[in-house]
């Protein structure tokens, strides 16, 4: 039984990640789209119009332009470190998806530890980051890095601590055993037993990713681009899409862990958990067209000063609570 | 008027509810804005309706009696008063005289009378206008004495080469007399 | 074995003139840093040498002059009356406060009586194209900032403004309108309605900006306390308009030396002592709204009448010998055309003050030991426009 197990196991991997690929690749499509359409229509404009009805083949035709453009190394770079960034930046993003449950059965590898794995792969971000910059030869990029690195590192910290407020009540890291905890009903979420927890995991996650108004690390009419400056063709692009399925991928946890997963009032399934991922999504680029920047210290002040203390009074509050109660 | 201080201090809680309350308030404006319709006018399919009051590139205005025929008289006016020297006039030659002219003519010399030369038409021969130099600022317009220039409305003229823009304003005349286009001497003015 | 040079030798690669000149302190942990000539926020072609200690700005020194076009030059090669489409060209959002500033030290210089009528056409329009001007300096600030969409709402505004300037004007930015002895063409009734339909529609829009931006938690913590200017120094670098309002001082061509009809309308002079970049901004918001109220008077009390005068200067027109001098409130503060003349039809030397050089070099000053975001949100507040800074 063991020997046919093994491939079992594999070949749903496999198709997983093939799966995931496929699903990264569409979204960062749709979701390039979709921000650029409601961008628009905030700013009273139609977004993109001209390639296909309504525009809807345009980030294709971008995507086309990327993988077609020239890639240049800029003199006095790196080329390891610099070829190696954004790799590194995209790789991880299989990672996040593997233990993700889509739907009732849709996981690709059911990992007890799941949310751990995510976390801990989510580092890997600032190391490409970091890489970028130092590799670019560029000041701008390494001031982008230096301050992708601090940012990312310190958002970390209330970002994990917010949802060991959630781990601590189910006492799982398996997101499919914590999405089986939550009932189906919308008061019956996690949110609403962790409004707290929930709102300081979305800035963090804003922050996490690099979104507008906490988009330091490139902050264009500061630093040019920041850490990408340099980087031309696929290079950029692969930057741009671990940029959106990273989004894609807070999103997803923030709809596991405090908004019920793929349960759904009726009709259980996937399109529960994909319309939950996107309505996030939208939540997520509506500041980043309304907000003007933080500045670098204000943005690390934010942390340290307000959400650090408020998430560990949460899981204080949390612990004991669950101990008392 | 001094504007003062910005709203003081109220105190660490009230300041920092406002502050939160601030960002709701932007989300809501642009909020709103997300369901307002557009006001872009998508190009190609469609224009701006003001385009007539915009300054196209400077053409020739007809006489009255013939749409062909330039008001201008080639005094050379706005060649020397366009600050980037976009035109190049050249004033019609005396018509040839004819075989029998010529003839009085020499009869006339050998009586010792005074020879009168025919007298130039008060007509460019060649009008050229480099579009590419013009900064369409309106002073051949004003300096010109009979009233013979005006801006056209066609704002879109482009062309790939800068030798392009360099427009013959008599063939131009004559085209739009062709295609029946020529308002003699309305449309748009500046003055 | 021959060594082939490489593509980039140090020296290439040690930089220009600017770059060479502008050593290192004595502090081992900076970095040169070059701003611009082609930097998001310096807005065109400002270029700014930073010594940068991390993120924090040791030493800055402006580099003009990429943007020079040689417009006190083309002065006196060209007739006083071609010399006026460059005009529009110096500071393409103010294009019509340099206009008159032009036109007015002609009128100085030879005694040109300007009919009435023509004066409010100028208080309007310059008024019109002044709220452009801010609107710009509005969404292009806040895209400094980091927001992106205040921008296009300003644009949506400024269209309006331009679309009503087309008519009389017959262009959108570089205006050629204003002329010795009055302006090129008359405004009829529906400019004047349209100005004020504006000016109804522009007040609501201002509600808006305000709750969009000016509270907005972010952008205050963003501006307040940074970049202070004191009075001084205003004085010491001869700042006008907002910057020198800004800290403080309720100085305003329009009030100090008035000109043209202004002194027949009630505006206010807005000043703040703050002198940061918060005081600044508040100053030009303000400002938005007293040009509104001095366009609602002027629309309300214009009379008919000419719009040129007779005898206005012809293409041979030439000018009496002398000296004039001719000041104007632009949006960015004192525009300034000093003239002399030798008695021939071109100008025997043109000299164009421009506010926008004055204001930023002070930057230099203020930006020491400010960050780097800073800067950026303090050269912004200063509202540069770079043609005019080079000429
Ligand atoms: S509009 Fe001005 S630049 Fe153009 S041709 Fe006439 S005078 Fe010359
Ligand atoms: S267009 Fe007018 S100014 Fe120019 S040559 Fe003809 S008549 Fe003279």
């Amino acid at each position: 039984m063991g020997s046919f197990s093994i491939p079992v196991e594999l070949i749903r991997i496999v198709v997983g990640v093939v799966a995931i690929a496929a699903f990264v690749a569409l979204n960062a499509i749709i979701l390039v789209y979709l921000e650029r359409k409601v961008a628009g229509h905030i700013q009273r404009r139609p977004g993109p119009f001209e390639v296909g009805p309504h525009g809807i083949l345009q980030t294709v035709a971008d995507a086309l332009k990327l993988v077609g453009k020239q890639l240049i190394k800029p003199a006095g770079a790196d080329a390891f470190l610099f070829w190696l960034a954004p790799v590194l930046g995209f790789l991880p993003i299989f990672l996040f998806f593997l233990p993700m449950p889509f739907g009732p059965v849709l996981t690709t590898l059911e990992v007890p530890l799941g949310l751990l794995l995510i976390l801990a792969f989510a580092g890997l971000n600032v190391l490409a980051i970091c890489i970028a910059g130092w590799g670019s030869n560029n000041k701008w990029s390494l001031l982008g890095a230096a301050r992708g690195v601090a940012q990312s590192v310190a958002y970390e910290i209330p970002l994990l601590l917010a949802l060991l407020a959630v781990v601590f009540m189910k006492g799982s890291m398996n997101l499919s055993k914590i999405i089986d905890s939550q009932g189906a009903w919308p008061w019956q979420w996690n949110i609403v037993l962790q409004p707290l927890a929930f709102l300081i995991y979305f800035i963090c996650a804003i922050a996490e990713t690099n979104r507008a108004p906490f988009d330091l690390p490139e902050a264009e009419s500061e630093l040019t681009a920041g850490f990408h400056t340099e980087y031309s063709g696929m290079g950029f692009g692969l930057f741009f899409l671990a940029e959106y399925a990273n989004m894609v991928v807070v999103c997803a946890v923030a709809t596991t862990v405090f908004l019920g997963g793929w349960k759904g009032p009726f009709f259980s399934g996937s399109w529960w958990f994909l319309a939950k991922v996107y309505l996030l999504l939208m939540l997520m680029f509506w500041p980043r067209w309304t907000y003007p920047r933080v500045r670098f210290d204000q943005l690390l002040n934010f942390n340290w000063k307000w959400l650090m203390p408020l998430a560990l009074a949460n899981l204080l509050v949390t612990a004991f609570i669950m101990k008392v109660g | 008027m001094d504007l003062g201080e910005l709203d003081a201090r109220k105190g660490f809680f009230k300041e920092t509810l406002a502050g939160l309350w601030s960002l709701v308030v932007g989300l809501k404006v642009t909020g709103k804005y997300f369901f307002r319709p557009q006001i872009t006018v998508h190009y190609p399919r469609r224009t701006v309706d003001n385009i007539p009051s915009f300054r196209g590139p400077i053409e020739l205005i007809s006489r009255e009696e013939d749409p062909a025929k330039p008001k201008c008289g080639a005094c050379s006016m706005c060649v020397s008063a366009c600050p980037s020297g976009c035109f190049t006039v050249t004033k019609k030659r005396p018509p040839a005289p004819t075989p029998e002219e010529i003839a009085e003519q020499k009869e006339k010399e050998a009586r010792g009378e005074k020879v009168k030369k025919k007298a130039a038409p008060k007509e460019p021969e060649r009008f050229l206008y480099d579009y590419s130099l013009c900064s369409l600022c309106g002073t051949c317009v004003e300096a010109c004495p009979s009233g013979a220039l005006r801006f056209s409305a066609s704002p879109y003229r482009a062309a790939f080469d800068r030798k392009e823009l360099v427009f013959d304003l008599l063939a131009d005349l004559a085209e739009r007399a062709r295609e029946d286009r020529n308002p003699p001497g309305t449309g748009k003015t500046t003055e | 074995m021959t060594e082939t040079a490489p593509f980039f030798s140090d020296a290439d690669l040690a930089g220009d003139f600017y770059t060479r000149r502008f050593q290192p302190g004595p502090s081992e942990n900076t970095l040169i840093l070059n701003m611009g000539p082609q930097h998001p926020s310096t807005h065109g072609v400002l270029r700014i040498v930073l010594e940068v200690d991390g993120e924090y700005i040791v030493r800055a020194e402006p580099v003009l002059g990429y943007l020079h076009r040689m417009h006190e030059r083309m002065a006196e090669e060209k007739t006083y009356l071609q010399y006026l489409p460059n005009m529009g060209r110096v500071d393409y959002l103010h294009a019509l406060a340099w206009n008159w500033a032009f036109v007015g030290a002609v009128e100085r210089l030879a005694g040109i009586e300007v009919p009435e009528r023509a004066e409010y056409i100028r208080v309007i329009t310059t008024e019109l194209n002044r709220v452009a001007s801010h609107l710009v300096w509005w969404g292009a600030y806040l895209l400094d900032l980091g927001a992106f969409t205040p921008i296009l709402y300003a644009f949506e505004d400024r269209e309006w403004i331009l679309d009503l300037l087309q008519t009389p004007t017959g262009a959108r930015l570089t205006y050629s309108y204003f002329r010795p002895g009055g302006v090129a063409a008359d405004i009829d009734k529906e400019f004047l309605k349209g100005a004020k339909d504006f000016a109804v529609h522009m007040r609501d829009r201002l509600k808006m900006y305000k709750d969009l931006v000016t509270d907005n938690i972010i952008f205050r913590k963003r501006l307040e306390g940074i970049g202070p200017i004191s009075l001084d120094m205003c004085r010491r670098y001869g700042a006008t308009g907002p910057v020198v309002r800004g800290s403080g001082l309720a100085y305003d061509v329009r009030r100090a030396e008035p000109y043209s009809v202004y002194d027949r309308f009630e505006f206010e002079i807005p000043t703040t002592g703050s002198g940061d970049a918060m005081g600044r901004y508040r100053v030009r918001m303000e400002e938005l709204e007293q040009s509104l109220r001095i366009i609602e008077q002027a629309v309300d009390s214009i009379p008919e009448g000419e719009i040129r005068v007779k005898g206005a200067p012809k293409v041979k027109w030439k000018a009496p010998a002398g000296e004039a001098y001719f000041a104007v409130e632009g949006g960015r503060g004192k525009i300034g055309v000093h003239l002399v003349s030798d008695g021939s039809n071109r100008p025997y030397r043109c000299k164009l003050r421009a506010p926008g050089f004055s204001n930023m070099s002070l930057f230099g000053e203020i930006a020491r030991g400010i960050l780097l975001a800073d800067a950026v949100a303090i050269l912004g507040s200063l509202d540069l426009v770079i043609p005019e800074m080079d000429r």
